[in-house]
């Protein structure tokens, strides 16, 4: 979700197989950048090879190009690796959001075989993601400044993930402003 | 002298260290028409001498000068067939970093995969090095860049530099000439005279041809009018 120069980037702590919980502390939002995550939902395995094969690549970029890659490039990164597997697909809905010039919040969403999705106020995906669609779009105010921004994304992740039996058990939530990363976990409900 | 039985070739080095075909490309590259770039404090300019074989030749026909991207352009000195291969290829990797990254790719990281092609046929069976140098010219985000980079797939950045038949004389005027903080135009005039220097005959906005890069980061070929223009300033 996008405030006023920062955004915030969640997801709930689950790892499951169907109705068996495995793990309550998966992480699902990863580091690429210190102004660049990506949230990662759908499969696991999927979701950590494709985040090992980004950081990979994103590596490779820093050493030849001597800079961080800019959000909309790793977004269309992202997309052409994932529309390399067409036809055997990564099971993963990729979430990114950064920091691109001037430190503009840029947040975009896509399907697992690329599709990009841009948006100027929230992206979402994930088991809850009808839920979440709804959630954000309600309590959703532009230009929201960091504390609020964390009380919003929080309250909107939680309100879905309780509705959702697949997802849930605490909240994970990534506030970024252009000089700190603020990262909270949040209590809900444990079921 | 023992460097001439190893000369046959490419991938053996001689006992003094070099590669022999190496030189002899770049003899190649040195009995090319002459051709240079001046890198000017809001863009960048190159050029290069255009002599055809006859008269009766088009000149419209022969493009020495060539845009690899919309904000890098390339000249050369030496074969001609081989520039236009290099060109076809690096044309190439620029539109495939633009597929993977939709972002227009920097002249570094261009010059560094042309390099890279030009090397590959320094360590390869059955082929031989290109007899080119080239002068890519490009303006990005780190403002305006020139490179040469040689048959052995070395590049260098330059403020000014020289290539062919005239270079000593060339890169001896330049340096005199060349000013931290010169604008593009003053180059321009600077690289006409330049040319003029080595020229022999009678210099003509028809027998050069002139490729500028300004902060607009468009790559243009200058027309014949255009020449004539900055040729009329400099006499």
């Amino acid at each position: 979700m996008v405030g006023k120069n920062c955004f915030a980037i969640a997801s709930d702590r689950r790892l499951g197989v169907q109705l068996q919980t495995i793990a309550t502390d998966f992480q699902r939002v990863f580091k690429i950048h210190d102004k660049l995550y990506i949230g990662l939902s759908g499969l696991a395995t999927d979701a950590q090879t494709l985040y090992q094969r980004l950081v990979f690549r994103h590596k490779l970029y820093q050493l030849r190009e001597e800079r961080d890659m800019k959000p909309e490039t790793f977004a269309s990164l992202v997309s052409a690796m994932l529309y390399e597997r067409r036809f055997g697909p990564y099971f993963c809905q990729p979430v990114i959001a950064g920091l691109g010039e001037n430190d503009e919040p840029f947040i975009c969403t896509m399907d697992c075989i690329g599709a990009k999705e841009l948006a100027k106020d929230f992206v979402v995906s994930g088991t809850s993601s009808e839920s979440l669609y709804g959630a954000c779009e309600s309590m959703y105010k532009p230009n929201m400044e960091p504390e609020e921004l964390f009380e919003t994304v929080s309250q909107a992740l939680m309100a879905s993930v309780d509705r959702d039996c697949l997802a849930g058990w605490g909240g994970h939530v990534f506030i970024v402003t252009p000089t700190e990363v603020q990262e909270r976990v949040v209590k809900g409900r444990m079921d | 002298m023992g460097d001439s039985q190893y000369s046959f070739s490419l991938t053996t080095f001689s006992p003094s260290g070099k590669l022999v075909q190496i030189e002899h490309a770049l003899t190649a590259v040195g009995s090319g028409q002459t051709s240079l770039g001046i890198k000017a404090s809001n863009g960048v300019v190159i050029a290069t001498e255009k002599k055809l074989p006859s008269i009766l030749v088009d000149e419209t026909s022969v493009q020495k000068i060539q845009a690899l991207t919309p904000n890098i352009g390339v000249v050369y000195s030496g074969m001609g067939p081989d520039f236009r291969v290099l060109v076809r290829k690096s044309r190439k990797q620029a539109q495939q970093y633009y597929r993977l990254y939709k972002e227009h790719i920097p002249v570094t990281q261009l010059v560094r995969e042309t390099a890279a092609v030009m090397q590959e046929f320094t360590q390869s069976g059955g082929v031989r090095p290109f007899g080119v140098s080239l002068l890519i010219a490009g303006y990005d985000d780190n403002g305006p860049q020139l490179y040469q980079v040689d048959p052995s797939g070395s590049y260098f950045s330059w403020k000014a530099s020289a290539m062919g038949k005239n270079v000593s004389n060339a890169k001896t005027f330049l340096e005199k000439r060349y000013t931290e903080d010169m604008e593009l135009d003053d180059a321009i005039h600077t690289a006409i005279l330049t040319l003029k220097e080595g020229y022999e005959g009678q210099i003509s906005s028809n027998n050069i041809e002139i490729g500028v890069i300004r902060s607009d980061r468009e790559f243009r070929v200058l027309s014949p009018a255009e020449i004539k223009d900055f040729l009329e300033e400099v006499e």
